[in-house]
Parts: structure tokens; C-alpha cells; sequence
């Protein structure tokens, strides 16, 4: 398909602007201008629909195929989210900031707090900052309290410890932060090894950090011992939220001994996507990290009135411009509204009954390193389909042609050729049923017609790409 | 209310298959002791019932006439803007692992990638950062990578929010910040100066700056090149229609925020961030870069590229720990820059700078106000008030116009000014407004 500088042409226009009602300014000296307009493409505002929209049909999402990548929580966005979030479009965040502007304010204010009170009652943390504008930018904040904690304390901490099977920001997190990371093994349950990670805790230890269930879908046992064994020497232990989704309800990360927390919103909270986000990372902590959270703060004077508070000296600073991803915020506050209490438990219910039902019925024709009861998601490893050269990519390729994303490959990395699908609850067992009748065959190909496993996908735009290529050459901008 | 579709049929089906008796008995992982000790939330409301509510809420904001920017701005946003970028394929879609079925965002992202190097004139952008100031922070800590240096150089003049953002992301690490307070509203070259040394890993700017006063930096970049630090800018996006763009100027690395590109101003958020660097730099630029290739048909196609910069290959050593980046923002910022056109940027840069120039004259003439800095500007102007500002600010909210940001509280002595921003979206009538209210609050 031709790129839309490919379809320019001189001299066309598109969308107007208003007309001028004031007379031209005198122009600025010339050695402030450019030399030229930039290059931007010369288009008809129906070219620009075309084109957006023949791209469009390029891709897939939630709203036209079953999508189980793991770890993603690609779940139903319901379009009440959107229609909310529309209302609060025209309102300037600087206005809240102004002198008086609070007044003006009241309104995104008080979402913003609402917010943050029910995810502390669904963390069972004291208190929330909604910030960070993604899940890694949540954990990277988190981090930042942890280490104000300890800097106020007067500790001397050098590590943050994270299992191998953790998400690659947990550890790049903690190294943005300036911490050095030991990483510990996964035990044959799936779990971090407990004896190596008593070896590795030691009074320099800042954090440990833990996606719970962890990248397996597995739920570790130990998780209180953990924490105990944390705290002993004053290290803080971090909740990555990426997989709240499969505990909505049961589990409170804050009452087992979990410090900071970081949700994604955009995973366990419905909000959509978008290619890649906005999402956003709402961060919980206990009562001894509040003083360290990120400034603007909202909170609730003595007469009622909610109000920005800048004034904390202790605070890490400032995380975003203004408030934090707020679009997304709406978004997910009206999720969690017309869910409530009894939705968010049949989240989690459904979500791990869709995970173990997919589990049950592949595990005969794949390979599953940890069989045990699943959470909300399942991990594979094609390692039987690997005896016909068929890797994991080759049958996510192969279900795109059967109509679906594909469940996420290679990752966790402690997997080989690891498949990990995470259903989510939003979807039903004939879509699961068409899913896994599509991975069955997958292996059935592998055995009986490996190329054509190697061929796939077909039924898309354009075949495999030649990803060494584009690397080396690095053309990241049209000429 | 629920989203979840099973039949009390299915879900005997399926805990048959699973061969356990309950939903309740796959929990049993999670021992006794550690489950919930509390949930106490709201029942659950029909999607009619959270509407009311929120448009009560949208209710309890006040509308005022906005002559205030602090880095988010009101410009007009195409219709086609919203209805292309709600298209559920975009918007229903995550990060693009999968080119085959991706190729719709990997394709917008490169043309994305190309608009930003075409108006910062600059040859390797990423595919998008959370927002301006988390940018500006990941171009400190990119040029820290790059120099192995330990010092980095803030112009003062550089946003507030934005230094701050800059100050957090650096706090835990060996790394000095210097901040150069502003002289008469622009960077203290003399100070400057006694900074660039052996240490100085970058310079960090940003035109048109916080008074709204616009640079050319050519000489400065000659000048900080030649201590071995790099250039980082910040820009207004906008500006780029009219004024030099910062890799003419010898800017290493550019930024900003896309807000100003067709995203809504939502209260702050969601937008995004840009980067863009000189092509040398491209392995040390954080977040997702898209790349063109050939398909094995030899077809045109697109993938992310460069991953092994990237936490989910590096982890620790990754150039950032940035994995969502807000996609979603970059698209409508594409959009809308190809909405209005080549000319159309011009214009709209145009515009916005005939109005500031209008309300500039306008408020001048309100006795009492002066224009505080003598340099250029583009739709953002600074006064100095007989009166405190923030007195100022809060009473002319009462009458219905945010009059501009109140200096005083990031800059001491400054308790007086306030930063005015005119966009192509106010009026000749609004301005004269602004002038009479100002008046009227400055001398009745």
C-alpha cells in the first residue's frame, strides 16, 4: 500500500482553518523561520479518510478477533468507556493548577480522586497516585518511592531482585533508578526458588519485585514468606500488576505484604489498547511510602472541596505533565462503576476458568512445563513441535490465518519457544472452542505437513518479514 | 453490570473438561490464609446510570475562555481526526508484534516517524514517548548514555513541569542537574559558559520557551558541540509551521509534546511525548522504533526494529524501561498533520502567531501592563502586572477567562507576570474581552 507522502499532490489542500479576524503580525526576523515548509503531504480531506481507513483494514483488535496475547490482558473494551471519557475532552489541566482553578475543577478532580479510592480498596493499599502514564512508568515510580523510603530512612541499599520469568521492565525499571538487579531462577514449580532467593536477600537489598500471579500464570504459595523474609531486612517488596486481572477480588496484594503496587489500567480495567496505548499505571502504596508520592496530589480539604496539593517536601517530584493519562482514568472509572463489586469477581472468576479450559484441552497435543491449575493465563512450550522444525512463531503465524491474534511467543524466556495464551474473561467457550480446534491442528500440521506451517500466514496483506533486513538497514524515515 | 458471556450450561461444560467441580476449587492455589480480607466496592450500575453520573460530573468543571498553555494548548482538531483514530482496528489493538496483522499501525507509525523528522528536520524519531516531559527526561538520560558523561546543563527557561519530570527521572543517579536561571527571559549564555566542560553531557532547551520567547540556537550548538555535550531541545510542535526547525539548527536531539497535534486537552492527557535524533544517536533512543523491509515476496513492509535496544530483549541494560507508549496519540497527531496539509501547518503557525501579536498590542495598552521580555515570541508572551498575579488570575477566573499562567510560583521576583497564550482558536472579541476584564480587575 502507498504511503501517504506517496499519494501527495502539490497544491492539494485539505481541512480548513478559520479565518483571520486580526491583522498580520509584522514577521519575525529571518534567521528565526525555516527555510521551507515542512514536507508534510498535500491531501484532500477524503484522501486522508481513504488512506487512514484502508490502513485500518490492515489490522485486527479486540473488536474483530479473538486476541489471547498473554500478558496483555486483551480483554472487551466496552463502549460506554468511550462515550464517558468524550464528556471530559475540553478541559485544560492548567486551569486546575491556577489560582482559584480548583473551583473549576471539581468535576475531573473528584474522578480522578474516586479513582484512587477504589483502587485502594481493590489493592488493599492506603493510598494511590493514578500518575503514571503506563505500567512500566508505574513500576519505574514505584521504584523511585522505594528508594525515597530508604533514602529517608537513611539505608544503604544497592539491589533490586526480580525472578528471571519477569516482565523485562521490572528489571529495566529498577536499573532506570539506578539499582543494580539480581535476577533469581524459577524453581520446577514454576516458582522463584525460594533457597536462591534467601541466598541473594541481604541488607542491601532495596526491593524485590514480583508479578503475582507471576509470567506463568502460576500463583506462588510462598508469597507471604516472601514478603516476611523482605521485610526482615527492610527490603520493600513491589506488586507488578500486570496480571491483577486473574485476582480481582480474591487476593488483595496489600493484605499479604505487598508495599507498592502498580496497575495497568489498561489491561485489568478494560481500557482499550490503541496500538500500543495510551495506557496508564496507577501506583498504591502502604501508609510509610505516602509521603514520598508524586506531586500534584488531589486531596479532600476540611470543607469538602477537593484540592491540588504541591506542597510535600518529601515527594519524588513530578512523574507526567499534569494529572496522568486522565482520558484513560475516565475510561476505567467507568469501568469499574458499572462492573462493581460483583462484576470484578466474576473478572477474575471467568478469566481463570477460560485460561484452565483452553489448558485442559491443549495439553495433550502441546508441551506444558508447569501443569498445574492455572490462573488467568497458560504457557506452552512447542519444544514437541521443534522435533519437525516448527517453532513457536511458525504456529503464531498459522493462526492469524485461522482468524485470531496470536497468543504471545517466546515470552517468558525461561520457556522454550514458549506459547502463552491468556484468554480473558470476556470471551466465550465457542470462540475458545474455534481457538483451540485451530491450535490442535497447528500441531497436527507440524507432524503431518510442516510447510505448511512455514508458509503461513497467507491470508494477510503481505507474508513473513524479513525482520534482519530492516534492522540493518535501519530506514525508519521515507526519504 | 457484566461483559462476560457464559451460560451457567458452558460453565458446567467447561469444569468438566477441566475436571474440577467449581470455579471456586480453581482458586484453590491461593491458600485460605492470604484471600481477600476485604472488597468492599459499589454494586454495579447499568452503563445508562454511569453516563448520568459522569455528565454530572463533567457539569461540576466550569467552561472559561482558555488564554493558558503550560504545555498543553487548544487548537482546533479535524473532525476526522476522532472518527480515524476511533477506528476499533486502531484503537482496540496493542503494540505490533505481529506485522502480518499489524501492518495498518506499523505503517502509520513509520509515516509518523517520517512527519517528525520532517518537522524537526531531524533523521531517526521513535514511534512515540509518554509526553513532553517524560521526553525531555529520556533525552537527559540518552545523552548521559551517549557522552558517558555526568552533568547535565537545564536552561531555567525550560518548562517547569517539564524540569521537575527531568529532576525525578534523574534523582537516583550519579548525575548532577544544573539549572541556569533565565536572564531577561532567555538562556544565560554567559553562565552556560563556566558549565560546559569535560563533565557536561547535555544542554537542555527549549523554543519558543516557557515566556514564550523564541531562539535561534545555531551558534549555541556550535558552541556545546565543541565541548563534547549535545544539544537537546524541546519545541513546540506547532511552531515548526513557521519557525526553524532544531535540526538546522544543530540540535542533537529534539522533543516535545503532541498534544498540540489533534489530541484532545482530556484534563492533561492521554497525548504524547516525540523524540528525534541525529541518525548517529538511533541506537540509544528509547521505546519502540518502526522499520521498513520487504516481505518474502520482496513486498513493502513494516516491523519494530532495533529491539535489541528494548527491555523485553535487554531488560536491565535496555536504553528504557518504556514498553506502552500512547500509539494511539502519535496516530491522531498523523492525522492531523496530514489533515492540514504542508500549507495548512504554515498557516495554523501563522495564525497563532497574528493573534499573540494582536493580544500582545492589546494587552499593553491596558494601563499598568507591560510586555516583560524584549525577544521575539510566537503565541506565548509574558507581563509583568501592577498587581500580584495570582490575584489577578483568580479574579479574572471568576468573570470567565484564565488570563495566563501566574509566574510567581516557579520563579522567584516574578510574582508579578503571568505567561499569555493565544491560539488560532480565540477570537478578535475574546481578546478584546481579555483586555476590558484585565482592566476592569487591574483598576476597579
Amino acid at each position: 500500500m502507498e504511503l501517504i507522502y506517496e499519494i501527495s499532490v502539490n497544491d492539494r489542500r485539505g481541512v480548513r482553518l478559520p479565518a483571520s479576524d486580526v491583522p498580520a503580525a509584522t514577521p519575525l526576523p529571518g534567521e528565526y523561520l525555516r527555510a521551507e515548509p515542512a514536507r508534510l503531504p498535500e491531501l484532500s480531506e477524503l484522501d486522508v479518510v481513504r488512506h487512514f481507513t484502508q490502513l485500518s483494514r490492515r489490522n485486527i483488535g479486540v473488536d474483530t478477533t479473538f486476541y489471547p496475547l498473554g500478558s496483555c490482558t486483551m480483554k472487551y473494551n466496552p463502549k460506554a468507556m468511550e462515550e464517558g471519557a468524550r464528556l471530559f475532552l475540553p478541559f485544560h489541566p492548567m486551569i486546575g493548577l491556577l489560582p482559584g482553578g480548583e473551583a473549576l475543577s471539581q468535576g475531573t478532580l473528584a474522578i480522578l480522586h474516586h479513582m484512587g479510592e477504589l483502587l485502594e480498596e481493590i489493592t488493599g493499599m492506603d493510598a494511590v497516585t493514578c500518575q503514571p502514564l503506563a505500567g512500566a512508568h508505574g513500576e519505574m515510580t514505584g521504584i523511585m518511592l522505594i528508594a525515597a523510603y530508604h533514602k529517608a530512612k537513611g539505608n544503604r541499599k544497592k539491589y533490586v531482585i526480580v525472578p528471571d520469568s519477569s516482565h523485562g521492565t521490572n528489571p529495566a525499571s529498577a536499573a532506570m533508578v539506578g539499582y543494580q538487579v539480581v535476577t533469581i531462577p524459577t524453581d520446577t514449580y514454576g516458582d522463584m526458588d525460594l533457597g536462591a532467593f534467601k541466598a541473594a536477600l541481604n541488607g542491601e537489598v532495596a526491593a524485590v519485585m514480583l508479578t503475582c500471579p507471576n509470567t506463568l500464570g502460576l500463583f506462588n504459595p510462598h508469597i507471604r514468606e516472601i514478603c516476611d523474609l523482605a521485610h526482615a531486612v527492610d527490603a520493600l517488596v513491589y506488586y507488578d500488576g500486570a496480571n491483577l486481572n486473574a485476582i480481582l477480588g480474591q487476593l488483595r496484594p496489600g493484605d499479604v505484604g505487598f508495599d507498592v503496587v502498580h496497575v495497568n489500567l489498561h489491561k485489568t480495567f478494560g481500557t482499550p489498547h490503541g496500538s500500543g496505548g495510551p495506557g496508564s499505571g496507577p501506583v498504591g502504596v502502604k501508609k510509610a511510602l505516602i509521603p514520598f508520592l508524586p506531586m500534584p496530589q488531589v486531596v479532600r480539604g476540611k470543607d469538602g472541596h477537593l484540592a491540588i496539593s504541591n506542597d510535600n517536601p518529601q515527594s519524588i517530584g513530578r512523574m507526567a505533565n499534569f494529572f496522568g493519562n486522565f482520558g484513560v482514568i475516565v475510561r476505567a472509572y467507568a469501568y469499574t462503576l458499572m462492573l462493581g463489586r460483583e462484576g470484578l469477581i466474576d473478572v477474575s472468576e471467568k478469566a481463570v476458568l477460560n485460561a484452565n479450559y483452553v489448558m485442559s484441552r491443549l495439553k495433550d497435543v502441546y508441551d506444558l512445563p508447569f501443569d498445574q491449575t492455572c490462573m488467568h493465563e497458560c504457557v506452552f512450550s512447542a519444544s514437541r513441535q521443534l522435533k519437525h522444525d516448527i517453532h513457536a512463531i511458525d504456529i503464531a503465524k498459522f493462526l492469524i490465518d485461522k482468524g485470531f491474534h496470536p497468543p504471545t511467543v517466546y515470552f517468558p524466556m525461561i520457556v522454550k519457544e514458549a506459547i502463552m495464551i491468556e484468554p480473558t474473561e470476556t470471551e466465550s467457550k465457542a470462540t475458545l472452542d474455534a481457538f483451540i480446534d485451530a491450535m490442535r491442528e497447528a500441531a497436527e500440521l507440524a507432524e503431518k505437513d510442516p510447510a505448511a506451517l512455514k508458509r503461513a500466514p497467507v491470508t494477510t496483506p503481505i507474508s513473513r518479514l524479513d525482520e534482519t533486513k530492516a534492522a540493518r538497514e535501519q530506514n525508519v524515515c521515507f526519504a | 453490570m457484566s461483559f462476560t458471556p457464559h451460560t451457567p450450561e458452558e460453565i458446567r461444560e467447561m469444569l468438566a473438561v477441566i475436571g474440577v467441580g467449581s470455579i471456586d476449587d480453581l482458586f484453590r492455589p491461593i491458600p485460605k490464609a492470604l484471600r481477600a480480607r476485604s472488597f468492599d466496592l459499589p454494586p454495579g450500575m447499568s452503563e445508562f446510570e454511569v453516563m448520568t453520573r459522569l455528565q454530572e460530573m463533567a457539569a461540576q468543571n466550569g467552561r472559561v475562555v482558555p488564554f493558558v498553555g503550560g504545555g498543553y494548548y487548544d487548537h482546533v482538531i479535524p473532525a476526522a481526526v476522532d472518527h480515524l483514530a476511533g477506528r476499533a482496528e486502531f484503537y482496540t489493538a496493542y503494540t505490533p508484534y505481529q506485522p502480518e496483522c499489524s501492518q495498518g499501525t506499523l505503517q502509520a507509525l513509520f509515516e509518523y516517524q517520517t512527519a517528525i523528522c520532517r518537522l524537526t528536520g531531524l533523521e531517526a524519531s521513535n514511534a512515540s514517548l509518554y509526553d513532553g516531559g517524560t521526553a525531555l527526561a529520556e533525552a537527559a538520560m540518552m545523552a548521559l548514555r551517549v557522552t558517558g558523561r555526568d552533568r547535565v546543563v537545564l536552561d531555567g527557561a525550560v518548562n517547569p513541569f517539564h524540569r521537575a519530570i527531568v529532576r525525578s527521572y534523574l534523582a537516583n543517579l550519579p548525575v548532577e542537574i544544573v539549572e541556569l536561571p533565565p536572564v531577561n527571559g532567555i538562556l544565560d549564555r554567559k553562565g552556560l559558559a563556566g558549565k560546559l566542560d569535560d563533565r557536561c553531557a547535555a544542554v537542555m532547551v527549549q523554543n519558543p520557551n516557557f515566556f514564550g520567547c523564541v531562539a535561534d540556537f545555531s551558534d549555541l550548538s556550535a558552541q556545546v558541540h565543541k565541548s563534547g555535550a549535545l544539544l537537546v531541545s524541546a519545541v513546540y510542535a506547532v511552531s515548526l509551521g513557521l519557525l526553524k526547525a532544531p535540526g538546522d539548527m544543530g540540535v542533537d536531539i529534539a522533543v516535545g509534546d503532541g498534544q498540540c497535534l489533534g489530541n484532545h486537552l482530556s484534563f492533561g492527557g492521554p497525548a504524547f511525548g516525540f523524540m528525534a535524533a541525529k541518525k548517529q544517536y538511533i541506537r540509544n533512543v528509547p521505546g519502540r522504533i518502526v522499520g521498513e523491509t520487504v516481505d518474502r515476496e520482496g513486498r513493502r513492509g513494516f516491523v519494530l526494529t532495533l529491539q535489541a535496544r528494548e527491555q523485553h530483549i535487554k531488560r536491565h541494560k535496555a536504553t528504557s524501561n518504556i514498553c506502552s507508549n500512547q500509539s494511539l496519540c502519535a496516530l491522531r497527531g498523523l492525522i492531523f498533520l496530514a489533515s492540514l496539509g504542508k500549507r495548512g501547518l504554515v498557516e495554523l503557525a501563522r495564525l497563532n502567531r497574528d493573534k499573540a501579536e494582536y493580544a500582545k498590542s492589546a494587552l499593553a495598552a491596558v494601563r499598568g501592563v507591560s510586555i516583560l521580555f524584549g525577544a521575539p515570541t510566537f503565541n506565548e508572551f509574558t507581563i509583568r502586572l501592577p498587581k500580584r498575579a495570582d490575584d489577578v488570575v483568580a479574579s479574572l477566573l471568576k468573570r470567565g477567562v484564565a488570563v495566563g499562567v501566574p509566574l510567581g510560583g516557579y520563579y522567584k521576583g516574578e510574582e508579578n507576570s503571568l505567561v499569555v497564550t493565544v491560539t488560532e482558536k480565540r477570537t478578535k472579541g475574546e481578546i478584546a474581552l481579555l483586555a476590558r476584564e484585565l482592566e476592569g480587575v487591574l483598576w476597579n
